[in-house]
């Protein structure tokens, strides 16, 4: 018994792709222990849920896992499928695989979006760390309440710009407010110690390559490069299997007597939800 | 390709997706209550991140085994598979994860 060529192959590329993700998460995880104190607690950071109001924390990306979990059985259903030359039941396991596909795209468009207009704001010090506004009890007040006030303010900054004046004036009227960590722990400075690191502030709101408002500046950059470089697999993944999904219709594994195509583009698919495996580990539970 | 060692049905692949959602779910439901024993610093982490880890190694194993049939192939490919990937990510997990800390003190 011999290995087949392409799936040898294809398990090749798979290997040099693995270790290209483990090279970009523990970079990650080595930046996260170099600003261990401002690297942003995730389930501050991501706490959507569509349709929903307040803090929903991992609930959005526990819906795409199951979502990626599910493209994976109905991709393996249709390699099972193919095994015994049912032309039409792997056509529509593969219909079910774009979809979980495009889904999880969508979804991963959605929580970029969110990201990057950003949630409640953040306070960027002279040292570059990047704080957040909060009262006495410890709790983390938008940009828009800290300026508006409790009653008027959204918990959401939503679509409001603040310019750090007014931000910093706000912050000197009200007295109860002081800066608090975006870290672990959130550690709040002392009133006094929050007015000095007023000084040269600035204020930030959203995310890019440049500026974060949830803390450590490496987090974003890691974000969108890792979940970028991980959507991009699952997008080239998407397009594999719709170019799969044609040919399964236009009968070419039916005259080729073998779906080994669908196995080996199968393999791929399982090896983005593997890697969405580690990244849901690595950037939202740990 | 001859699967003579596979199993044959569906079953088996509703099985490995329960297993998969029940793990997900736990890790899900951990990750909002966050025990308050399981926050305790262990190994540099707490026990709850140690859980999270291993419940993910969990879920590749059934992944790479099963959905991507690793378990069924040739001995000669499995262990070309798998030696690079699980001698050379602790390695640099652990070299990099070390340096982190480390570079602070220069």
């Amino acid at each position: 018994m011999q290995s087949e060529y392409g799936k040898m192959m294809m398990w090749f590329f798979l290997i040099s792709d693995a270790l290209t993700f483990s090279g970009f998460l523990t970079a990650y995880g080595f930046m996260r222990f170099r600003y261990e104190s401002v690297w942003p607690v995730a389930e501050d950071v991501f706490t959507h849920f569509p349709g929903l109001e307040g803090d929903q924390p991992l609930l959005y990306v526990a819906f795409m896992t199951f979502v990626l979990i599910m493209s994976s059985v109905t991709m393996v259903l249709a390699v099972n499928a193919g095994h015994h030359l049912k032309k039409t039941a792997t056509a529509w396991w593969m219909v079910a695989t774009i979809v979980g596909g495009a889904i999880f795209l969508g979804s991963q468009a959605w929580e970029w979006y969110h990201f990057i207009m950003g949630d409640k704001g953040g306070i960027e010090l002279a040292n570059s760390e990047v704080w957040k506004v909060a009262n006495e009890e410890g709790e983390v007040l938008s940009l828009s309440q800290l300026v508006h006030g409790m009653e008027h303010g959204h918990a959401a900054n939503h679509e409001e710009t603040f310019t750090t004046e007014e931000v910093v004036a706000a912050f000197k009227a009200n007295e109860h407010v002081v800066l608090q960590s975006p870290g672990n722990g959130h550690p709040a400075k002392s009133r006094e110690a929050s007015l000095a690191a007023l000084q040269g502030a600035e204020v930030i709101q959203g995310a890019n390559m440049e500026h974060n408002e949830y803390g450590a500046q490496q987090f974003a950059n890691f974000f969108f490069f890792i979940t970028g470089f991980h959507g991009f697999h699952v997008f080239s993944g998407v397009v594999l299997n719709v170019l799969l999904f044609w040919n399964v219709l236009l009968g070419t594994y039916e005259r080729r007597k073998s779906y080994l195509m669908v196995e080996k583009v199968g393999l791929y698919w399982h090896f983005v939800d593997l890697v969405w495996v580690f990244v849901f580990t690595f950037f939202y539970l740990v | 390709m001859a699967d003579h060692a596979s199993p044959s049905g569906t079953g088996w692949i509703w099985k490995i997706f329960w297993i998969l959602l029940v793990i997900t779910t736990v890790e899900v439901v951990l990750g909002i209550i966050k025990p308050e024993f399981m926050l305790s610093p262990v190994a540099g982490t707490s026990l709850l991140n140690l859980v999270f880890i291993g419940l993910t190694l969990v879920k590749a194993a059934y992944i790479v085994q099963y959905f991507m049939h690793l378990k069924y192939e040739l001995g000669s490919l499995q262990k070309a598979i798998y030696l690079p990937v699980l001698i050379l990510i602790p390695y640099l997990t652990f070299i990099l994860l070390f340096e982190g800390q480390a570079v602070f003190e220069f």
